[in-house]
């Protein structure tokens, strides 16, 4: 997070206009950003919208789970799966997804990127 | 720290596995075992097997060299005479004296002989050891009139062993008014008898013998009512006594009739000496099994090694085969009333006696007899000892496995894990279904070698096996069908357990049944299953982020991102007013149109914002959801049938419509299709779906279970010549056993070719409701047709749902600005994949 300095925290929206244990799809300066509120672990994420796989701008509509304690988003088209803490890719592909931090302050939902 | 002498005086079955216990626990214990007998320990409980298949080696405990390697000395022949207590010192005969830090008497017992004149004669022999079989054996090649004075357990069974050597005319004589007067009540009794006496085996009973008769040698018995029985050979078997003599020359306390007196952890009252098996009288009681033997063993192991353990009492529960006949008693055999309600079952012409004692709230069964058949012992002890609840009419019961061959299976299933399957080596149900699914244990004798398990009495033996075949076939389901890492359970289990927890939400059975945060594996199989069980409008109850992507959007997902939308056209038939909506709306909206294989019509390209504006124009025109996006029943095509075509036998058009809208909406484990013929040309290619019908001259025919796709299969006749209406019923079942047992994402066509027994079986299910199930399955069909709704027409009315029908929440009125079209033949399409970053 040693990056994080110099970036500022954006307003994305209220919390009642996301949806919980899913994600809704935030744009923030041209950039389509998906934001899951994970609920059953109380946890926010936000990654990029767009699968790598078929660079699709659809990660905001996946459905989200867990695999062993990672918290993952699987695509809707092909069910590639990405770890939403690091972005990684868990289904065994050599790509990974960008992930931005999440504040919530006051019922409003901000992301640093 | 010094290690710790212990010495066992006795080397029975019981003593054997007192060794065998201590040398597995934490400690430094050096064993010394002296035995009276030349022999190593032997199995007891299978001695009449000694005059029959097995030899000698077949009964030892062990290899001889297992002594050796587990550090014990062991001392046969050589029997213990005196003890000195205070010093804690043994002396044997053969002169050896040595110092232990603990003493266990395992010195079973001997036979009871009653004080009757003439015992001494040539010809009377006890059954006790091998030597006693030895000269049995070797006697009774010059005998041919056999008598055993003792009706109970180890008396019939020493009858057994006259008869296997050859001596037909064989007499048990019982001084009480039955046989096996501790296990098996008057009735059993007489069962037993006439069984044993169509078998050769003569029952006196009340008779007390006065004197053996003969004057060297036995030449039988004189009774007090002064009747006399022939004999040439006689074998005491009057009941045992424990051999505690040795404990009560050494000063410790003996119960009034005989029996070292011990607490729960089988301390005597010197707390250095113990006292196991036959020999120890716990709470006034000797207990003549070996698995309450081997139980004790087991609690003075574990005290001496420091640990925690009490003998609790234990379960006399017995069965045995005497000559071919099962006898066995289980629980409390004799309670009645007030305490308990008895059924009984005596069929005299098979010979077969059952007993059962129940509650007298009817709930729980608390033990019986069983005589001439016995198969239920197993399961019947297991539902005493875990206290299992008992089915609502018990009786069914008493008819044993033939008349219900279900039961005995999921009998296992309700089976706790804890419980004891094995008591003679105290083996639950968890180790032995581990051994099968851990170790690969695929029969008994290698479940035996894992565990233990059936080298006791052997009388589990036929429930490991029923477990290992349970447990196989459960691995087998597991490896295919648990779902995924949060669920345990196979669609099925789920689909049972959501309905009797009557859960409504992915997030109740989640915290009810799962573990971790779903996936997007149990997700849609859970929302499936919610949706066939209730069928409530799928994106309430915050069931919509569980949803699959199609069936969250209720629309199907397409490349770049946009969706199609299908509205429902039954039977493939329409109105040139809703062609034309159809068409109005496709030019509004920017859609690519399209025929479908299914006689509808496809509009793709639709953005995610677009789509309940799209459906409230297509809603007001009278179009409701196609459910193109959901598993669930997607079109009944038709040919146009009699009312136009000069071939057709009935109306298929009218009846598709009938059909689709009977079962629209209904989710299932994956796509249904169906189609119908108004005539054997099948136009509709009804033999190509899930459920297919075609007219004959006196009504339907009925296929089901066929698919296109990949691997195409045609749908097989499952009923001829029915009229609609039950066609529909068929149907109703059909569909409901269907979803009620397929696997996630199972079609009908592998569903049938998974199913034991095929189109047979499923025919008798669903025509001869060989399943009791076909009021349940029309009554449920019958409910979800009920609760129909078009999700479309709810989505759009219901300002919660609809608002998620945007892409970006901070700026809803904007659309994907990323989609992008191409132009071809004059419409739109996709543009293709935009480059993979993965290949």
């Amino acid at each position: 997070m040693e990056t994080l300095t110099s970036t500022s925290w954006k307003l994305a929206c209220r919390v009642e206009d996301t949806i919980e244990n899913g994600g809704v799809c935030i744009k923030l300066d041209n950039t389509q950003i998906a934001l899951f509120y994970f609920k059953r672990r109380d946890e926010w994420f936000a990654t990029q919208n767009e699968c790598p796989h078929k660079r699709q701008m659809i990660l905001s509509r996946g459905m989200i789970g867990s695999l062993g304690d990672k918290p993952k988003v699987a695509c809707p088209f092909h069910k590639k799966t990405f770890a939403l803490d690091t972005g990684e890719c868990l289904s065994g592909d050599e790509c990974s997804i960008k992930t931005y931090p999440v504040k919530v302050e006051d019922n409003l939902i901000y992301i640093a990127i | 720290m010094r290690e710790k002498r212990v010495v066992i005086i006795g080397n029975g079955m019981v003593g054997h596995r007192f060794c065998e216990k201590i040398s597995n626990k934490k400690g430094d214990f050096k064993l010394i075992v002296f035995g009276e007998e030349p022999i190593r320990a032997y199995d007891r409980v299978h001695l009449t097997d000694y005059l029959g298949k097995k030899t000698l080696d077949d009964l030892f405990m062990s290899e001889n060299r297992w002594y050796k390697e587990n550090n014990i000395d062991l001392h046969l022949g050589d029997p213990i005479k005196k003890i000195d207590t205070t010093k804690k010192r043994v002396f044997s005969i053969k002169g050896l004296s040595i110092d232990y830090d603990y003493l266990v008497f395992a010195t079973g017992s001997s036979a009871f002989v009653p004080p009757i004149p003439g015992v001494e004669k040539e010809g009377v022999f006890l059954y006790r050891n091998i030597n006693d079989l030895d000269l049995i054996r070797e006697y009774t090649s010059k005998a041919t009139k056999g008598a055993v004075i003792g009706g109970g357990l180890l008396g019939l069974e020493a009858a057994k062993a006259l008869v296997d050597l050859g001596i037909n005319d064989t007499a048990v004589v019982e001084f009480a008014p039955r046989l096996m007067p501790r296990q098996i009540d008057e009735l059993a009794s007489n069962t037993l008898q006439t069984k044993l006496k169509s078998l050769g085996l003569t029952c006196l009973l009340q008779k007390s013998t006065d004197h053996i008769v003969g004057d060297r040698k036995i030449e039988g018995l004189s009774f007090a009512d002064e009747t006399q029985l022939e004999a040439d050979i006689l074998i005491i078997s009057a009941g045992i006594k424990p051999r505690d003599e040795l404990a009560k020359a050494a000063g410790l306390t003996i119960g009034s009739r005989g029996g070292i007196v011990v607490d729960e952890h089988m301390r005597t009252s010197d707390p250095a000496i113990f006292a196991v098996g036959e020999c120890a009288l716990y709470e006034e009681m000797i207990y003549g099994l070996v698995a309450p033997g081997y139980e004790m063993a087991e609690t003075a192991a574990a005290t001496i090694a420091g640990e925690q353990k009490v003998f609790s009492g234990f379960d006399m529960s017995t069965k045995l085969k005497l000559m071919g006949v099962d006898v066995a008693s289980f629980g409390d055999p004799f309670i009645s009333e007030p305490y308990a309600y008895t059924i009984l079952l005596e069929d005299k012409n098979k010979g077969i006696y059952k007993r059962l004692n129940i509650s007298t709230d009817g709930k729980r069964l608390l033990g019986g007899i069983l005589v001439g058949e016995a198969s239920s012992y197993n399961m019947l002890l297991q539902t005493v000892n875990n206290n299992m609840p008992l089915p609502e009419h018990p009786e069914t019961l008493l008819l044993g496995e033939t008349s219900s061959g279900k039961s005995s299976s999921s009998g296992l299933e309700a089976l706790p894990d804890n419980a004891l399957i094995c008591s003679c080596e105290g083996v639950t149900k968890a180790t032995i279904c581990d051994a099968v699914t851990q170790q690969n244990c695929e029969d008994v004798d290698s479940v035996r070698k894992c565990t233990k398990a059936g080298s006791g009495c052997g009388g589990c033996v036929p429930m490991i096996k029923d477990l290992v075949t349970y447990t196989m076939k459960q691995q087998g389901k597991y490896i295919r069908n648990s779902i995924c890492e949060h669920f345990n359970f196979s669609r099925q289990e789920l689909f049972d357990l959501i309905k009797i927890h009557e859960l409504k939400s992915y997030d109740e059975v989640l915290d009810n049944f799962g573990t971790g945060h779903g996936c997007e594996s149990c997700k849609p199989v859970v929302s499936s299953l919610l949706a066939s069980l209730w069928n409530e409008m799928i994106l309430g109850k915050g069931n919509d982020v569980a949803q699959d992507s199609n069936d969250r959007f209720l629309a199907n997902i397409q490349r770049g991102g946009t969706y199609s939308v299908v509205p429902r056209i039954p039977g493939g038939e329409i109105t040139p007013e809703k062609l034309i909506t159809i068409g109005e709306v496709a030019k509004k909206y920017n859609l690519y149109t399209k025929i479908t294989g299914g006689q509808r019509i496809d509009l793709f390209g639709a953005h995610l914002n677009d789509l309940p504006f799209i459906w409230e124009e297509l809603i007001t025109a009278g179009f409701e959801s196609g459910h193109a996006y959901g598993k669930a029943l997607r079109t009944v095509k038709s040919c146009v049938g009699s009312t136009w075509c000069r071939y057709g036998l009935h109306d298929s058009v009218s009846f598709a419509i009938q059909i689709e809208e009977r079962y629209r909406g209904i989710r299932s484990p994956h796509k249904l299709k169906s189609g119908v013929s108004g005539c054997i040309r099948e136009c509709a290619e009804a033999q190509a779906k899930d459920f297919g019908i075609i007219a004959t001259e006196k009504g339907w025919n009925l296929y089901v279970c066929g698919n296109g796709g990949s691997k195409p299969q045609h749908a097989q006749l499952l009923a001829s010549d029915i009229d609609s209406e039950t066609c529909i019923k068929y149907l109703d079942r059909f569909l409901m056993f269907y979803i009620r047992t397929a696997d996630p994402l199972m079609r009908t066509a592998t569903w049938l070719n998974k199913m034991e027994g095929g189109i047979d079986y499923l025919r008798n299910v669903v025509v001869n409701d060989s399943l009791e199930m076909s009021e349940t399955w029309e009554n449920e069909m019958q409910a979800l047709v009920n609760a129909y709704q078009c999700e479309w027409k709810t989505a759009v009315n219901d300002p919660n749902i609809r608002k998620r029908f945007v892409h970006f929440v901070n700026a809803p009125d904007e659309k994907d600005d990323t989609v992008r079209f191409e132009e071809m033949r004059g419409q739109k399409k996709a543009t293709g994949w935009n480059n993979s970053m993965i290949y």
